[in-house]
């Protein structure tokens, strides 16, 4: 059997306002821009995008599930997501929860805020997760078994403290380097655990959707589905799952309506769900299915840029004095949110990995994706918000 | 009198010193044409005519950044969309303008003296020397060498600034410094210059500012914490010697971390050093505010219990005179102007980063020798008042006139 696994992820930061030293100590508004047409309005972004992406893809979502009986796919949602669409367009999680009743959309695991909590205080990230299971269970009523870390960030060690919090698998990068002479397309066993299985991206099928679909100078332009399935035929002469596992937004904002992606998917899905010889399977599905070996993970990888790693976060000097100053904050946070509830949220809100991102100067000059994806002039712009709004904690903790 | 700003379209001290000078002179029975390269109204000017040369919007007159010498051969693009008539405009076309408006003036109105200020005029200058024989007298607020922060300026603008200078009945500078400079740099000779200081403004010294330190939560904190403020104030370019002063900031806090270091401005130079800051491993010491005036300038030299010019060259530096009026203990490096005129101040060479840090530390460590810094320079700094320096100025014109 062919099998399909595919997955997207749903994910909107609180991106912090242009906050001034001048703020400090007068106003605790870090994430609400009162300008609506500002660079940093979450509020414009979400209502923006989901004019883009999220409304049309569900809607194709929707009635690929009402068509097609054999359709399946999985979701993670952060929690940030969640709490912005229920603040501005609740229709949102309706819609979510009536597609998840059908019994054929699994929710992934992962850390409420999207942060890389892991790499900085595992007592945060273990409460992140948690945080994020009960807003699930409270929306959904489903129990994620499945667990996917911010921007796949994993290793060995990542790998067995999930393990311990009762995940069953483990969606991961799947990377040359980590392979090998292996096949992206199996289940595997996730070293130095008991039995956490590990599901790898097929990242040149994925992004032959997430990033090339519409990409004029690549030689396979433009992409039909008879060549995309030939091309999932033969990684099938070995393998025994493709992973698909991209950003939401692929459909709608990263490939706009224009490109065709809709009909593409719609046309995809349809085509794959008719086929005798092919099936959709949701992720813990795909985990059910037997290891063929074990894979380790030394280093962290990362499904993120060419180097795959964590560069793009924790990688230059800006980024690390904004985040250990940020974590060495904690013990004094959770001891002044019992008379400050507001404070706990606000220091979560701000360990999203979103704003590590926004400091990265790696390729700034390329004005590549960093600078498309950034939400501020320029990393040192981001820099200086952020130190502000530490500023602003530490005086709040100091009251 | 040909200047490039005026408060409030001034970008820096430049606009601020044409102005406390302009109104001082009137008030000696000067009467003043005074041209703008831009059009705007300045509704509190009324002891002058303020002639604009172009339509341009005041926002352009430099393109990108303020003073940019390095722009002049270049056409800058702009940033705004509301360009006055096309998208490109160069510092060479808006001085263009400026000297055919200049030669129309001429036309009609013969000045007793011509007084330009700084490369920006000194062609409009040029030509009324030449063409009518009208006295010229060239200020130098900054010279080329000065805004390229001791290397190599535009070879265009030495040029102009050359040629303005010798041709000049008399030039002022601004310090003793500058008018080495203008010596050494321009082979003039010392009797054609006087040093001219700067002052502050009666506007600013009787307006009615008072500090609320309430307003200041975060900075009371620290300070209840015995931390120690000092500030800076300035545009963000080499000219400014922030990279040592970050340095020395470093080498302090490593001593003492209850520092906290402000630098107000803005400028090509932030990014390098906002990343310098957390190399160094200093950011929760350092404080970036972004390019702020009024009040809330005001406010950052209230607090400041040290005021630091690092300047690598700087011709006067007359936010040290602002910072000494809020009462700041002052530390200034000796190649800027105003540490010709303040003695109860520390001095440094702008390299010597050890001997900033040992300073900052002994001030930050002996309320006593804060008190004194604090006391006596507030007994220096009104020394020189505008209308001194105005009549040094009417002297020099009278002189002119009748040489003549």
């Amino acid at each position: 059997m062919k099998n399909l696994c595919l997955y997207l992820h749903i994910h909107q930061p609180f991106r912090y306002r242009q906050y001034s030293i001048f703020d400090v100590g007068k106003s605790e508004n870090y994430f609400f821009d009162p300008n609506y047409n500002s660079k940093q309005s979450n509020e414009r972004i979400f209502k923006k995008v989901s004019e883009k992406s999220y409304r049309p893809t569900f809607s194709l979502l929707e009635k690929k599930l009402k068509e097609e009986k054999n359709f399946k796919f999985s979701l993670s949602i952060t929690g940030t997501w969640l709490d912005q669409a229920e603040m501005w367009e609740p229709d949102l999680i309706t819609r979510l929860q009536n597609m998840i009743k059908s019994g054929r959309v699994e929710i992934v695991g992962e850390t409420y805020y999207h942060s890389m909590s892991f790499f900085y205080d595992e007592a945060e990230f273990e409460a992140q997760i948690r945080l994020h299971q009960e807003k699930i269970k409270a929306l959904f009523k489903k129990s994620p078994k499945v667990f996917r870390n911010t921007e796949f960030a994993y290793n060995d060690n990542l790998g067995k403290t999930i393990e311990k919090l009762g995940f069953e698998a483990c969606l991961v990068e799947g990377w040359d380097k980590v392979l090998g002479w292996r096949s992206a397309n199996y289940v595997y066993s996730a070293a130095g655990t008991k039995s956490l299985k590990l599901l790898p991206k097929n990242y040149r099928l994925s992004d032959d959707i997430a990033f090339r679909f519409s990409d004029k100078n690549w030689n396979e332009w433009p992409l039909t589905v008879e060549k995309y399935k030939a091309w999932l035929n033969n990684a099938f002469l070995d393998g025994e799952v493709v992973n698909l596992f991209m950003d939401f937004e692929t459909f709608g904002e990263h490939q706009w309506r224009e490109t065709g992606i809709f009909d593409f998917m719609n046309r995809l899905i349809s085509d794959w769900a008719n086929d005798s010889g092919c099936s959709f399977l949701t992720v813990s599905e795909a985990a059910a299915l037997k290891p063929v070996g074990i894979l380790s993970f030394p280093e962290t990888v990362t499904w993120a840029d060419t180097e795959r790693d964590l560069s793009a976060w924790i990688g230059n000097s800006l980024q690390d004095e904004s985040m250990k100053r940020l974590y060495s904050l904690r013990n004094k946070v959770l001891e002044k949110s019992k008379s400050d509830k507001s404070l706990l949220e606000d220091f979560r809100r701000l360990t999203t990995s979103d704003h590590a991102y926004y400091m990265c100067t790696k390729y700034w000059n390329d004005g590549d994706v960093h600078a498309y994806f950034s939400a501020y002039d320029s990393p040192y712009d981001a820099f200086l918000f952020f130190q502000n709004i530490l500023r602003s904690l530490e005086y709040r903790l100091s009251q | 009198m040909l200047g490039w700003e005026l408060p409030p379209h001034n970008s820096g001290g430049l606009g601020v010193a044409c102005l406390n000078l302009s109104k001082s002179l009137s008030k000696f029975g000067t009467s003043i044409d005074f041209v703008v390269p831009y059009r705007a109204e300045h509704k509190n000017i009324k002891f002058m005519n303020v002639l604009s040369a172009s339509n341009l919007n005041p926002l352009f007159r430099f393109g990108a950044g303020a003073y940019a010498s390095a722009n002049a051969t270049l056409p800058f693009s702009l940033n705004f969309s509301a360009s006055p008539s096309s998208d490109q405009i160069s510092i060479r076309e808006i001085q263009k303008s400026y000297i055919e408006f200049v030669e129309n003036y001429l036309k009609e109105y013969k000045p007793d003296v011509v007084h330009a200020h700084d490369w920006l005029t000194f062609e409009a200058g040029m030509l009324a020397k030449k063409n009518y024989g009208i006295p010229l007298i060239a200020h130098v607020h900054a010279t080329e060498f000065d805004r390229a922060g001791g290397q190599s300026g535009s070879p265009l603008v030495e040029e102009i600034e050359r040629e303005g200078l010798l041709m000049a009945d008399k030039i002022f500078a601004v310090s003793n410094a500058t008018r080495e400079i203008i010596h050494k740099k321009y082979d003039i000779p010392l009797e054609k210059i006087d040093v001219v200081y700067n002052s502050l403004g009666e506007d600013f010294i009787n307006s009615l500012y008072s500090f609320d330190d309430s307003e200041h939560v975060y900075i009371n904190l620290l300070k209840e914490n015995g931390f120690c403020i000092v500030s800076t104030v300035g545009r963000f370019t080499i000219q400014k010697g922030l990279t040592h002063l970050l340095h020395a900031a470093a080498k302090a806090i490593h001593k003492n971390p209850k520092l906290v270091f402000i630098l107000a401005g803005d400028g090509e130079e932030k990014s390098e050093l906002i990343s310098l800051a957390a190399e160094l491993g200093i950011s929760r010491n350092v404080i970036f505010t972004g390019f702020i005036r009024g009040k809330n300038l005001r406010d950052i030299y209230s607090f400041s219990d040290i005021f630091v010019m690092s300047s690598v060259s700087e011709p006067f530096g007359l936010t040290a005179l602002e910072a000494a009026h809020h009462g700041d203990a002052l530390i200034l490096t000796k190649q800027s102007g105003v540490s010709e005129i303040l003695k109860s101040a520390f001095k440094y060479d702008f390299w010597d980063e050890d001997k900033l840090a040992n300073e900052i530390l002994a001030i930050a460590a002996s309320p006593a020798l804060r008190k004194t810094l604090q006391t006596n320079i507030k007994n220096e700094y009104s020394k020189i008042s505008w209308d001194d320096i105005a009549k040094q100025c009417l002297d020099v014109y009278n002189k002119l006139r009748k040489h003549n």
